[in-house]
């Protein structure tokens, strides 16, 4: 090992009443992020089990399939039916990986697994390797988290020395090696074909799907991509059975979830709920609305899902079907709260500038429409802005969405969609007067 | 001539892959020569291409697609504060106003002593610590006040 261990500097969250701790479960620990402690707490059992009795892999699939378990990325797929995509007989190399690149603003609970709870992540993709037959994985990291990744490539190397990595494992011929690799700045890459051309050495601009990743995925190999989350979840899942998971949450949202809260909150930072748990329960965790003000929007997965009003946000509990049913999204379960005073024009500028920037540029309708949406919106809040250019950033939006080869193009129509249309008026009085009708001081740069 | 160190790591890297996907190593060789050297120049960025064995153009499309290489200098020390929402809403434009005014110097700019450059970034990941700064793109500094700013570029001399 090349890297040193770092321990994590920012201060490990002491209150977890309220919470219910699967992923983060060393959290309640002294050195959550250590071996130890994650083997105090029957971490490696599964895994132990599983593959010392060679437990079919069907069976497996099956477990993670009762568990109702959903991709804890942002798109909800239903993560046993994934991986009875991958095929089963193949005699080449299968590949496993993770990824663990957040980079859509208010969104940042992978980073927290990394650095509290390495092992399980590693425990979790050691199983699925077993499970999908795969021998080598990669765990992609976001590369603004350094320090983290440094924590992630110490505990590989702990979980290596102590026999759960590595060759011919528990003494059977299984084997998997996991290695860390990084981004380096490119929101892309958080999708999962422009994350694999970026693991092969290559800017990372998505593919043309199909082929999906499970034939054709990493140096052409079938590769089994999840998000960090839920390979977590599933050491837990094999350990305690796939039904006490579902019973965790919801119907059709089972388990509990790391919500990401950011923005005007008292107490931002993660939160592990049960599925299904109120918003105001949530909101209450972190500390209630900032400053004694007053709730006014709340976007729940992150700006790629539909910012909601607060009184249709309070009204809806946190999980798939309730936030669907509001005209949003559970997302990644980063939610950014807003208070009274937030200029809606401004959030949407800045949200606006995020996808004109981060735009991969390989499709016509995302490189040009979110440079054209961001312009629009550029010269509204420097008071320039004309009534129709609502109804232009309706239809660049609508244009844009649907028509590329990946999902950014809907992330970036979205906000725009969402914002217009929950806080039209606002929008409306900014292009009239010229400035913002919450006097908001920001005139941004 | 990449050095002996960088070497050393980067044949860490290739370690990861197999024997004949040496490009994928390419994301962590510019990074390791970049810690290295400040910046990458287009020497620098061939000089990786030839270790690996990729075609230049293609290691120069990876330094400018990913926006944490640096293709000109950032002086000693670059520091990236993120602008995005979430650390909008927790007033990170107060806290750019303030390294602006402190250092004298605007986005992409190096101070005159050649010490600090600033920059914008995107979201870093890490949006419950908002608002938040990454000094040469490894080490992030959350939470910030005027105060704390004061005293991390005390630290970087």
């Amino acid at each position: 090992m090349l890297t040193q261990t770092t321990k994590p500097k920012a201060p490990v969250m002491t209150d977890l009443k309220g919470q219910t701790l699967v992923c983060l479960r060393t959290l309640q620990e002294k050195n959550p992020a250590s071996l130890e402690t994650y083997i105090k707490l029957g971490g490696y059992s599964a895994l132990k089990r599983i593959v010392s009795e060679k437990v079919k892999a069907t069976d497996v699939i099956t477990e993670v399939k009762r568990s109702s378990l959903r991709g804890r990325g942002g798109a909800g797929f239903p993560t046993g039916l994934k991986w009875s995509f991958m095929p089963r007989y193949f005699d080449g190399v299968k590949y496993l990986v993770c990824n663990t690149d957040e980079g859509e603003p208010g969104t940042f609970k992978d980073r927290d697994i990394i650095r509290y709870n390495p092992h399980q992540l590693i425990e979790g993709m050691a199983i699925a390797a077993y499970t999908l037959g795969a021998k080598v994985g990669y765990n992609y990291i976001h590369g603004e988290i350094w320090q983290d990744y440094d924590t992630f490539e110490a505990a590989l190397g702990e979980a290596k020395a102590a026999g759960y990595l590595g060759e011919n494992l528990f003494g059977t011929n299984f084997s998997f090696n996991l290695y860390a690799v990084h981004g380096y700045g490119a929101y892309i890459c958080g999708e999962e074909t422009a994350l694999i051309e970026s693991i092969e050495g290559k800017k990372g601009q998505p593919r043309f799907k199909p082929p999906f990743p499970a034939s054709y995925g990493v140096f052409g190999k079938p590769t089994n991509v999840n998000n960090t989350e839920s390979y977590a979840s599933i050491p837990w899942i094999m350990q305690h059975g796939g039904q006490a998971f579902a019973d965790l949450g919801v119907e059709n949202s089972g388990g509990t979830k790391l919500f990401s809260v950011s923005g005007h909150v008292e107490k931002p930072g993660n939160y592990e709920i049960k599925m299904g748990t109120p918003f105001i329960a949530l909101l209450d965790l972190a500390g209630g609305v900032w400053k004694g003000r007053k709730l006014k929007a709340v976007i729940p997965g992150g700006p790629s899902t539909a910012v909601l009003p607060a009184s249709v946000i309070e009204a809806a509990s946190m999980d798939y079907d309730s936030l669907s049913k509001a005209r949003s999204s559970l997302g990644a379960g980063s939610m950014i709260v807003m208070d009274e005073t937030t200029c809606m024009v401004n959030a949407l500028h800045r949200l606006s500038y995020f996808f004109y920037e981060e735009s991969c540029g390989q499709c016509t309708p995302c490189r040009e429409g979110t440079g054209w949406v961001y312009r629009v919106l550029d010269r509204i809040v420097k008071g320039q802005g004309k009534m129709e250019d609502l109804d232009l950033l309706t239809d660049v939006s609508k244009n844009i969405s649907g028509r590329t080869i990946c999902a950014f193009g809907e992330a970036a129509a979205t906000p725009v969609l969402s914002f217009i249309k929950h806080f039209r008026s606002e929008f409306e009085y900014y292009i009239e007067h010229g400035k913002s009708m919450v006097g908001c001081k920001a005139e941004p740069q | 001539m990449l050095s002996s160190e960088a070497i050393q790591k980067i044949d860490y890297e290739l370690t990861k892959y197999p024997a004949d996907q040496r490009q994928a190593a390419v994301m962590s060789a510019l990074r390791i020569v970049q810690t290295e050297r400040g910046w990458l120049s287009k020497e620098s960025i061939s000089e990786v291409a030839q270790y690996l064995a990729m075609p230049e153009i293609a290691a120069m499309e990876v330094a400018t697609f990913y926006n944490m290489y640096d293709l000109a200098p950032v002086g000693k020390y670059k520091i990236t504060v993120c602008t995005n929402i979430s650390c909008m809403l927790r007033d990170s434009d107060e806290i750019v106003d303030y390294l602006k005014a402190k250092l004298g110097v605007g986005f992409n700019e190096i101070t005159a002593d050649g010490k600090f450059c600033l920059k914008e970034g995107e979201c870093m990941g890490a949006c419950g610590g908002a608002p938040l700064l990454i000094v040469n793109n490894h080490t992030m500094h959350e939470f910030l006040t005027p105060e704390k700013v004061d005293a991390i570029l005390d630290d970087l001399q």
